[in-house]
């Protein structure tokens, strides 16, 4: 096998490892204490918000409209499918209009 | 117990409902398969080394990292060393599916968090909240269209990437971040929620400029948890249950 398949491999057993490694770690505590709890419940919105600042701060007029839309539109309206349309809609609008 | 897990994941209403809530996420993620299958082989993996990657490691951003390495020529055991960088906040992500997960059996588990992508926990956790418990046939119903979609456009990207329309100009490249934004915003009832959005932000902000991608968004997580452990006996009272 090439060095390349040899790569991939490992990166896929890596990958996995922490994908059950969180878990095997915590399962090894009877009671999860209260600040695990709280920090655990945190994670999406911590992770999440990570993978969105980075973009807004690197972008445009488009994106930065785009995204203070979907802030809008899934406080106003709910849901994930509105929000994603209607933020979509004003990015595509604005890099036609600011020729970005 | 066996029984009960046996009826859960058989019930079909479940794996439909799976189905239905991911459909925003393999529409958001559609581009990025095909683009990640165009660029392997631009960067001169084969089409089926593109796959096995899709196929094996089904983590997008940790893809990107790894392909743009192999064109670059840099030692193995640095690609490898990159894909588990940028593949770290699954630990995270293990440890709180973990909880919601803990009544399935041991191979329906390791096939659970073999499919814990970004968009996987994150629906997985949605469904918590409303849900409690989450069910095999849901997860799975959730996942495995995201998964056997990535797989395919990944081979399709690479067998016909050269055929990619303009993504700037579709507005393609900017999809996930909407889509993750959507998420975040889902999440918003939950406790703490507005400091750990502010914290994460700001902290991954900086370790952008400063450490660089990918160990911004372990850092930036990392801030916001904490900061909500931290928070958490002041305002017991108000912690929801889970």
């Amino acid at each position: 096998m090439s060095t390349t398949v040899w790569i991939i491999l490992a990166g896929a057993v890596l990958t996995f490892l922490t994908r059950i490694g969180g878990h095997m770690v915590l399962s090894r505590f009877e009671r999860i204490h209260p600040r695990v709890e709280a920090g655990l419940n945190a994670v999406p919105a911590a992770v999440l918000t990570t993978l969105v600042a980075p973009a807004a701060m690197n972008g445009g007029i488009p994106e930065i409209a785009a995204l203070a839309t979907g802030i809008i539109v899934s406080i106003v309206a709910g849901g994930m499918m509105p929000m994603f349309l209607s933020a979509a809609a004003v990015l595509i609008l604005l890099r036609h209009l600011t020729g970005q | 117990m066996t029984a009960d897990i046996a009826k859960e994941s058989a019930r079909p209403r479940d794996f439909a409902q799976g189905v239905r809530d991911s459909v925003p996420v393999v529409v958001a993620a559609l581009p990025f398969g095909f683009l990640f299958g165009a660029l392997a082989v631009e960067n001169g993996l084969t089409v089926f080394e593109a796959v096995l990657m899709s196929a094996t490691v089904f983590a997008g951003a940790s893809q990107m990292v790894g392909i743009d390495l192999f064109g670059q020529k840099v030692a193995p055991w640095l690609i490898v060393l990159s894909i588990l960088a940028v593949n770290f906040r699954h630990v995270l992500y293990s440890a709180t599916t973990g909880r919601r997960i803990a009544h399935w059996g041991p191979v329906q588990r390791l096939l659970g968090f073999f499919l814990l992508a970004d968009p996987v926990f994150a629906e997985a956790e949605r469904r918590s909240e409303t849900h409690g418990r989450i069910t095999f046939g849901w997860y799975m119903g959730a996942a495995l269209p995201l998964y056997l979609c990535w797989v395919v456009e990944g081979w399709l990207g690479a067998l016909f990437g050269n055929l990619l329309p303009d993504a700037h100009a579709l507005g393609i490249d900017f999809l996930l971040p909407i889509y993750f934004l959507g998420l975040v915003m889902s999440f918003r009832r939950r406790s703490f929620w507005l400091p750990v959005v502010l914290m994460s932000a700001a902290v991954s902000m900086l370790a952008y400029s400063t450490v660089g991608s990918p160990w911004h968004v372990s850092i930036g997580a990392i801030a916001g948890v904490a900061l909500a452990a931290v928070m958490a006996p002041n305002a017991r009272g108000r912690e929801e249950g889970s």
